[in-house]
């Protein structure tokens, strides 16, 4: 086991976590403004992969048709959820978890009967842009380039999604929501239009996961079930609605999972429940300070 | 979280004519009579509806009444079916130890993830129980050598004592009846008062010296016992286990039978696993978008009959158990 293989292998957790912080991002957003846990998260993301796949096999496998997925998926995964909050889940804030819970379960099992019936169930693939195909080689190093293009895409969604909610009105009012709603209903703000914007935020980081993964998985039925698994997990550890403890234990679980499959490949999908595991019982409340 | 809308507290009101027991033992004597009148496929779906409303009431009873958000209660259930499909290849017992050990495995195992779970309060609780159950579900699929991976296991041999249909079926309902009573005299006991106690207000039973969690821990180890005892029944009428009996979906699938049927109901449960399965066989064989129906019956539900369908009769008929308004008020 050279230490150019684990750095590389490094890289690719890293990056892979970066991905999962993502789309963990915009469900911990949700969990902590509005409270619901969305089980259709994930559909969202199935849904960004999906409709990226359509957009760029519209226009052509090329760059153009890349950039342009990048953009129209999330965009188009965002107006969906944004529809789901106001067609469903605005019904369901004062019930129980359960409740919820099941909303959104329903939701999961529509959504993915609804993809096979536009997509059919076959496996779908796209490949990588031109100007990501390949690997980049530093000395004894390789990373795929598409893993670097990651690398950079995921600091990027974490610095705007801290400038969002540091720095300006919105993100300020989308804090104090996730605090004290009646507080900020008495103040004048209307804090329905709050939650529906969160939501549709949550649903656009969503399908900007998906997207992103498009070319490097294969977009199938069923890639929804395991990664709202994932992100709920990466979510929980992290410390409910806690944007940061996401992004550590995204990063944790990527690593962990590249590290697995390197040194022990038969065991690797076992590795991220262990290690949410330990993580939980060792903090029962999360890495980080939960809102709730 | 606040499980106020199950309340049962209204239910010691003076009964009359015993109508509901003399209806379910009328029931019960049909459901006896009916395996030499009854084609094979039909004479399965009963079958498989039993064994199905076992695990659904063993769901309840740590759900609906010790108010715990059990989001992955198939891994009991899956563990009960392949510990006695491994056993049964893998080894020369006999069948009945291999049914004994199932259950007792499944509590074993109950045991040490609710000794985790009980820890945490409210969605860390559910969280955590869907982790450590996703762990147990990774174990099997990946641990080709003993558990066949992903494959499955098939052709589970089994005694010709229990291989015909029609004592498979009656095999399930005796199995069923006998489990239900038990939990039912479990839940009338101080024991299940008091988890009921626990549920309602978690502070006050505290205050008055109740151990919460250990409470909280016998629920899940005993629910998880009677999901490995359905598991043992599964193994009998499909003679073969695979990895998706515990994988998430299949507990979110017991979920929605407990929701369905009623969860502050105690026959609920079952009405809910009946209905779903009969759905499932009969729209799956119609169209190819079963899990379309299930959502949209899954969403009416939720949004406009949250009592479960023999919550909602019963509220007709007779004694009111569950109060809107207050409902919306314990909110």
């Amino acid at each position: 086991m050279s230490v150019s293989m684990l750095a590389s292998q490094l890289l690719v957790g890293l990056s892979r976590g970066m991905i999962y912080f993502i789309v963990a991002a915009g469900l911990t957003l949700v969990f902590g403004v509005l409270r619901v846990i969305n089980f259709t998260h994930g559909s969202f993301y199935m849904l960004g992969a999906f409709i990226g796949y359509s957009v760029a096999a519209g226009i052509g496998h090329g760059s153009a048709g890349f950039w342009l997925m990048l953009v129209l998926a999330p965009l188009a995964v965002a107006g969906i959820s944004l529809l789901v909050e106001r067609g469903f889940l605005q019904f369901v804030y004062r019930r129980e978890h359960l409740i919820q819970v099941l909303l959104t379960y329903a939701l999961v099992l529509i959504a993915g009967d609804l993809v096979k019936f536009f997509w059919g169930s076959q496996y779908r693939s796209l490949s990588t842009p031109p100007i990501f195909t390949g690997s980049f080689a530093t000395g004894s190093i390789t990373v795929p380039k598409y893993n670097v293009f990651l690398l950079l895409v995921g600091p990027l969604v974490a610095l705007g999604l801290w400038l969002f909610l540091s720095h300006t009105r919105f993100g300020k009012i989308c804090r104090a929501t996730a605090t004290d709603r009646e507080m900020v209903d008495i103040l004048g703000v209307n804090s329905t239009w709050i939650f529906a914007a969160v939501f549709a935020l949550g649903g656009w980081l969503a399908g900007l996961g998906g997207a992103l993964m498009a070319p490097v998985v294969n977009i199938s039925l069923g890639m929804d079930a395991n990664t709202i698994i994932y992100a709920f997990l990466i979510v929980v550890v992290g410390g409910l609605g806690n944007i940061w403890g996401a992004l550590i234990s995204s990063l944790i679980i990527g690593v962990g999972e590249a590290f697995g499959a390197l040194f022990m490949p038969d065991w690797a999908v076992v590795l991220p429940y262990i290690i949410t595991g330990v993580l939980l019982i060792l903090r029962p409340s999360g890495l980080l300070k939960s809102v709730w | 979280m606040s499980m106020s809308w199950l309340d049962r507290s209204k239910e010691k009101t003076a009964r009359v004519i015993p109508f509901r027991p003399i209806l379910l033992v009328s029931l019960l004597g049909v459901a006896a009579l009916l395996p030499p009148i009854l084609p094979a496929y039909y004479l399965y779906l009963l079958t498989t509806v039993y064994m199905t409303a076992l695990l659904a009431t063993s769901l309840n009873f740590v759900l609906g009444y010790g108010g715990l958000l059990q989001l992955h209660h198939a891994v009991f259930f899956g563990v009960g079916a392949y510990t006695v499909a491994l056993v049964l290849t893998k080894t020369t017992w006999p069948f009945w130890l291999a049914a004994v050990l199932a259950p007792l495995v499944a509590a074993l195992l109950a045991a040490v993830i609710g000794w985790f779970c009980v820890r945490l309060r409210g969605l860390y609780f559910g969280m955590l129980t869907l982790a450590l159950g996703q762990l147990v579900w990774a174990i099997i699929y990946k641990w080709r050598s003993f558990t066949s991976g992903d494959d499955g296991i098939h052709g589970i041999p089994l005694p010709g004592l229990v291989s015909s249909p029609t004592s498979v079926y009656y095999i399930n309902l005796g199995v069923l009846v006998v489990c239900l009573l038990i939990l039912y005299a479990v839940i009338k006991s101080p024991f299940g008062l008091t988890l009921v106690a626990i549920r309602d207000n978690p502070v006050r039973s505290q205050s008055v010296g109740v151990n919460i969690k250990r409470h909280q821990l016998a629920a899940f180890v005993l629910s998880g016992f009677f999901a490995g005892a359905a598991g043992v029944l599964f193994v009998l009428i499909e003679q073969s286990v695979s990895p998706s009996l515990l994988y998430w979906s299949k507990s979110a699938e017991i979920l929605i039978m407990d929701l369905l049927g009623g969860m502050a109901v105690f026959l609920g449960p079952s009405l809910g696993a009946a209905i779903l399965v009969v759905l499932s066989m009969v729209v799956g064989t119609y169209m190819d978008y079963w899990l379309l129906v299930m959502g949209l019956i899954l969403l009416l539900l939720v949004l406009f009959l949250p009592q479960g369908v023999l919550g909602y009769l019963q509220e007709l008929f007779g004694r009111k158990t569950v109060q809107g308004g207050e409902r919306d008020a314990a909110n």
